[in-house]
């Protein structure tokens, strides 16, 4: 269980594909229009339950409890050798040329 | 009518109450509206937006001579040429980049007129920027972010300014690849009654014009003359327009003003698919170019931002250029910065290359990096979205499939996009009307042309749809 209080993250969907804009490229048209919004959980709840949180800014928002404590998840990724390869020909090319 | 529709139909309404203005005063009768009645009615000096802006940690940037750059530059320059290149550090701004210019004066305006808090739709530095000074100001928040597509997979460049925005107390709402990102917008600013703080507004581009202000007046003062170019990232047309009006301003009449952008063309802006192709969110053609041809396409009635009223040419690099000399400015200058606000940096060492040696060309921005927002998380990315990445001549690039390095710097190249084609699709849409002589002049004004290109350019369009 997830406590009341906790701050979560929801996902909603927004609109249907039916209720979309009708000028669309084909593969968006087909999925839905969806929201991620996070907050603090209003009542006891389980994860993936519809529930109410209410946003930083004081906003009630229902949808998909998909999340608790959510954490940042981006960085710096894998290790691209390609950068290296870069480096050396940056050096090679102004070998001799620092000002 | 969709759900959509119905609410998209309401859209000035709502547009109204929220931003402060009644752009309805400024048209003509017409097509077109008065411009500089609207810049003018933001009654704002140089100096008064500066002293906002200093008191919010935000313009007087430095600006420094690339020198190693340069010398780089010149081993593929003919000898007397290697313009020399100078760049405007703004990520040394309040938030890390130059946008914190236009969300100062925005958020300013927002609590001058009494809102209670601010909205911005931007998935870009624009809302770090108005979070940070609404922190400053006690106003509540949100930034909408195109964020995700249908398999909830961010790009990592958005991942981190979502993470900014909440370091300054935003609410950030993250929303699926689609235009219907500014029916959220309406929503909210309809359920909150928050200020409009639109990348569009007089108050957002009158806050960048110190940017070429600064730059005019400091090297007026170090070196005694204006810069011959300068070289402005475009996307939705704001930096270029209010760096352009600010370095007019103080007198650097004759600079040219070079647009760049990353070259994407081939990706659908709106395609759930495309989205995690790309590996710049910003800077890119995806905006520039319809920004260009149509500014009114943005989330205010008149866009403040109209970049061929003031663009003398427009360059488009390829992504691999980018990424290599955002390594480049880190290698040889110590300056590690994000890769998007690097896309005039690489457009300018070519570009110098075909300048006089004693000429200044001037990168008029930098932004920050860290963690999602830098060349290895970025590249790691494509990697894992099946872009392969290559080194040979990045000409040969294509958006969505590849990523190209220069073997050498000799081959950091960029291409023109011709402006007089960006100036007749903006007048496609005219053709069908009896332009009267207001029509007319405000067209000249629009394109930047004389009454005769006008005709021409509308003759043009005749003929080649017959």
């Amino acid at each position: 269980m997830i406590e009341k209080g906790t701050f979560v993250r929801i996902r909603k969907t927004l609109l249907d594909p039916k209720d979309r804009s009708t000028n669309l490229p084909k593969d968006t048209q087909q999925v839905p229009f969806k929201l991620w919004v996070k907050g603090t959980l209003l009542d006891d709840a389980e994860m993936f339950d519809y529930v109410n949180i209410q946003t930083v800014t004081g906003r009630i928002v229902n949808g998909k409890l998909k999340e608790s404590n959510p954490k940042y998840k981006h960085g710096y990724g894998d290790f691209v050798p390609e950068i290296l390869t870069i480096r050396k020909i940056i050096k090679e090319d102004t070998k001799g040329n620092q000002s | 009518m969709t759900k959509y529709e119905t609410l998209m139909a309401r859209k000035n309404e709502i547009m109204k109450k929220s931003v402060g203005i009644d752009y309805n005063t400024y048209e003509l009768d017409g097509i077109g509206f008065d411009y500089e009645a609207m810049m003018n009615d933001f009654d704002y000096s140089l100096k008064d937006i500066k002293d906002v802006q200093q008191k919010n940690m935000v313009g007087n940037t430095p600006l420094i001579e690339l020198k190693n750059i340069t010398n780089y530059a010149r081993q593929f320059a003919k000898k007397g040429y290697g313009a020399r290149i100078f760049v405007k550090d703004e990520a040394a701004n309040l938030s890390g980049s130059f946008k914190a210019r236009r969300a100062s004066m925005a958020v300013d305006q927002a609590k001058q007129l009494g809102y209670k808090g601010v909205i911005a739709a931007t998935s870009g530095n624009y809302g770090a920027a108005v979070a940070a000074l609404a922190a400053k100001e006690n106003l509540a928040c949100i930034i909408v972010q195109e964020c995700f597509d249908s398999k909830n997979i961010s790009q990592p460049e958005i991942l981190e300014k979502a993470r900014k925005c909440e370091a300054f107390g935003a609410e950030v709402l993250q929303l699926s690849v689609g235009p219907e990102l500014f029916y959220t917008f309406l929503e909210l600013l309809e359920e909150t009654g928050y200020f409009n703080a639109s990348l569009y507004s007089p108050y957002g581009i009158k806050g960048i014009e110190t940017l070429g202000a600064e730059i005019a007046e400091e090297l007026m003062e170090k070196e005694g003359k204006y810069p011959e170019a300068v070289v402005i990232t475009n996307a939705g047309g704001g930096n270029l327009t209010g760096t352009s009006r600010g370095l007019k301003t103080v007198g650097a009449t004759d600079t040219k003003i070079i647009g760049a952008s990353v070259n994407l063309y081939g990706l659908h802006m709106a395609s759930d698919y495309d989205f995690n192709k790309k590996s710049f969110t910003t800077g890119h053609t995806g905006f520039g170019i319809p920004f260009a041809m149509n500014p009114d396409r943005s989330d205010v009635p008149r866009s403040a931002a109209r970049p061929l009223r003031y663009m003398d040419r427009y360059v488009m690099v390829n992504q691999g250029s980018v990424f290599f000399m955002t390594e480049a400015l880190a290698q040889l200058e110590g300056m590690e910065r994000g890769p998007a606000g690097n896309t005039s940096l690489a457009a300018a060492f070519k570009l110098a290359q075909e300048m006089k040696e004693d000429e200044i060309i001037v990168v008029q921005e930098t932004e920050y990096t860290g963690a999602g927002k830098h060349i290895m998380p970025q590249l790691s990315f494509a990697k894992k979205n099946n872009i392969n990445l290559l080194f040979g001549n990045p000409l040969d690039e294509v958006p969505g499939k590849t990523i190209v390095f220069p073997n050498d710097g000799s081959l950091i190249n960029y291409q023109e996009i011709t402006i007089t084609e960006i100036k007749k699709s903006y007048l496609k849409r005219y053709l069908d009307i009896a332009l009267t002589t207001t029509d007319k002049t405000y067209l000249q004004k629009e394109l930047k042309i004389d009454a005769e290109t006008l005709t021409k350019l509308l003759k043009e369009l005749t003929d080649e749809r017959t």
